[in-house]
């Protein structure tokens, strides 16, 4: 099991390697000087070139990139040519925004798309099973940024019950949090469905009716556990997508999350936070995978033995 | 035990039929059945892939999938009631307490996330009430009563070999001490050495516990070690049926023949094994007369115009085949074998 943890936390050294050496490149080979634009418009053009000698944007690309990894390993990802503050400290201080934000989101994600997706499949074919995936089917197909807009068109501009944007008190998560879980529970739901009408065919399902188990123990204790293998997989994926990838959402909210730090970062070619949030998001990103494998180990005896 | 429960019947199928309908497709899987059993005793039900076998036992456990399968009509009495007519919830307390079945395939039969241990307990904490402590400990006797050590009963399936999975689920089964163990080709997944072991093990435990027992095989050699009667399926129908010795000695349904026929004989040099000529039929469209004729060697043209009755043999056994009306008198239409059973007793 250690082993395991190790092998996987070394593998993502040459995950993140790669993540920002793409990053940097994209970043150093699109049009736009740094100096420039700390300088502003209307600098002379000697002190914007003194700066950019200052600054190594001089060296080769390889040495550049060298310097990067070299202080990002000691924690120091720069600072912001915008703010001028420390990148690592301002991703840290929006973080907590983020994560609870997609944590709800998955909660909610998950409350709903569990319940649904086996009462779906138990009843396959029923009146409820189709209704609910019409809207698994909507939930999947809708843009949540469009969501998003017509939330805050309702709730917050025309009813006020919420604010549109921000976040102020606990009522501006109730928006954004819906708006992340929706697609989410769709996935869910639709992956809870299919994995359960799978199991509930199995052999084992049938030697549990045929030793006089209550349906409902059967489904909630026999079926369950094994067709949420392959959910907990979605939702672990889920999470992490909405943790690096709630951009969309965190704009239109204007939610101070890392999501839209970075969209306003790469918008103002602030390479520093835009390297510093791709690589934070990478690392928790392919932490969750790693929390998720574990968590395999505790539903799927199978699994856990082959960690060993 | 007394004599006058002795001879009455522990189950008795009565014209069972049972069909699984699919976009509009009839398939007849088992048609007017009837089969008896008494206590203690051991019928084998054989025949070919697809000849009804497994959906008569998930008949009797009530576990046909619906849908697609329905039972058309018939009774299943049960120690004196339909089992057909109970509630659910009487039904249930009946599966897995007083019948209780083996599944074919034990690679799949045990449930991957919960210990075997678990497994046991669980039949044995809904039908006994006891606490989860005893039912744990009664657990791990009957795993040593199959051969498994104790100690192994917090390991999950993955960690057994298929027979020793195939123990568990015997362990399981007779967790609950049941009158009636249905077993559906309990040695079909298990290699050679495995079989005879499992087998010799329900032969046991059976004749400890005076278990009656439903076992349902293609492998006639099973049948000659275990059984004390034998019925022969074919298309869902009983073609023959009787006493173990007297149907493997006086064989009279040329289907039966066909399936001893097809059995090779070490003693006799032949260069090519005798198969039964031909297919199953399609059980959506059955044939029209005896089910058997268009494979029949000795069909005649009455065959394929109407059905022949169970007769009685001059043995003592039945068997459905227009050769031997001609010869004995016709057993009423539809008359079910418990009063054959009594005639026979």
């Amino acid at each position: 099991m250690h082993r395991f943890i190790l092998k996987r936390l070394l593998l993502l050294i040459p995950v993140l390697l790669g993540v920002s050496l793409l990053v940097f490149a994209i970043m150093s080979f699109t049009p736009g000087d740094p100096a420039q634009l700390i300088l502003g418009e209307n600098a002379p053009a000697e002190a914007v070139a003194e700066l950019r000698e200052e600054m190594g944007l001089n060296d080769p690309f390889v040495l550049r990139y060298a310097h990067f990894v070299g202080n990002a390993v000691t924690g120091d990802l720069g600072q912001s040519y915008t703010s001028g503050r420390d990148v690592f400290d301002e991703i840290f201080s929006r973080f907590p925004n983020t994560l609870i934000l997609a944590a709800l989101g998955v909660l909610i994600a998950v409350v709903i798309g569990i319940p649904i997706g086996i009462i779906s499949a138990t009843r396959q074919y029923s009146m409820i099973d189709s209704g609910s995936m019409i809207f698994a089917l909507l939930g999947v197909s809708m843009p949540n940024f469009w969501l998003g807009l017509m939330m805050i068109l309702l709730f917050a501009v025309n009813l006020g019950w919420v604010p549109s944007g921000g976040y102020s008190s606990w009522s501006s998560l109730i928006m954004p949090a819906i708006t992340l879980g929706t697609g989410s529970a769709a996935i869910i739901t639709r992956m809870t469905r299919s994995s359960m009408l799978e199991v509930i065919r199995q052999d084992y399902i049938r030697t549990a009716r045929a030793k006089g188990v209550a349906e409902n123990v059967v489904i909630n204790r026999h079926a369950l556990k094994n067709a949420l293998i392959p959910v907990i997989t979605v939702i672990g994926l889920q999470f992490g997508m909405l943790l690096g990838g709630a951009v969309l959402t965190e704009t239109v909210f204007s939610w101070p999350g890392v999501g839209r730090m970075m969209v306003d970062a790469i918008r103002q070619k602030d390479t520093p936070t835009v390297l510093g949030a791709v690589v934070f998001l990478a690392t928790t990103f392919s932490l969750v995978n790693l929390f998720v494998d574990l968590l395999y180990g505790f539903v799927d005896p199978r699994i856990k033995s082959q960690y060993a | 035990m007394t004599e006058q429960m002795n001879t009455q019947d522990l189950l008795s199928i009565e014209d069972l039929s049972i069909v699984y309908e699919v976009d509009g497709e009839t398939t007849y899987a088992v048609n007017n059945l009837n089969i008896s059993l008494k206590r203690g005793e051991t019928l084998g039900l054989i025949g070919e892939t697809g000849a009804g076998k497994t959906t008569t036992a998930l008949g009797i456990m009530g576990l046909v999938p619906n849908p697609p399968g329905r039972i058309v009509n018939g009774k299943v009495i049960f120690d004196g009631e339909d089992l057909l007519q109970l509630p659910k919830e009487k039904m249930r307390s009946v599966r897995g307490n007083r019948i209780s079945m083996i599944f074919q395939d034990p690679m799949t039969s045990l449930n991957p996330v919960m210990t075997v241990g678990e497994q046991i307990a669980e039949v044995i904490q809904i039908h006994e009430g006891v606490s989860k402590q005893s039912s744990f400990q009664k657990a791990k006797e009957m795993l040593e009563m199959v051969g498994i050590p104790a100690a192994r009963s917090g390991d999950y399936p993955h960690q057994f070999s298929g027979g020793m999975k195939q123990r568990v689920v015997i362990a399981i089964s007779l967790a609950c001490n049941p009158d009636l163990l249905i077993a559906d080709e309990p040695t079909t997944a298990l290699d050679v050495t495995i079989q005879a072991q499992v087998l010799d093990l329900m032969k046991d435990l059976k004749t400890r516990y005076n278990t009656a027992m439903l076992l349902i095989t293609h492998d006639l050699g099973v049948v000659a070690q275990v059984c004390d009667k034998v019925a022969i399926m074919y298309a869902g129908e009983v073609v023959e049926s009787g006493d173990i010795r007297d149907v493997y000695e006086n064989t009279k349904h040329p289907y039966t023949k066909g399936l001893f026929g097809s059995i090779p004989d070490l003693d006799l040099t032949v260069g090519r094994l005798k198969p039964i000529k031909g297919m199953m039929p399609d059980p959506t469209d059955p044939p029209s007369g005896c089910k058997f004729h268009p494979r029949c060697p000795d069909a005649t043209a009455m065959c394929s115009l109407s059905e022949p009755e169970p007769v009685l043999t001059e043995s003592g056994h039945t068997a459905r085949c227009f050769m031997l009306q001609a010869m004995a008198e016709p057993l009423a239409a539809q008359k079910p074998l418990t009063e054959l059973n009594r005639v026979q007793g």
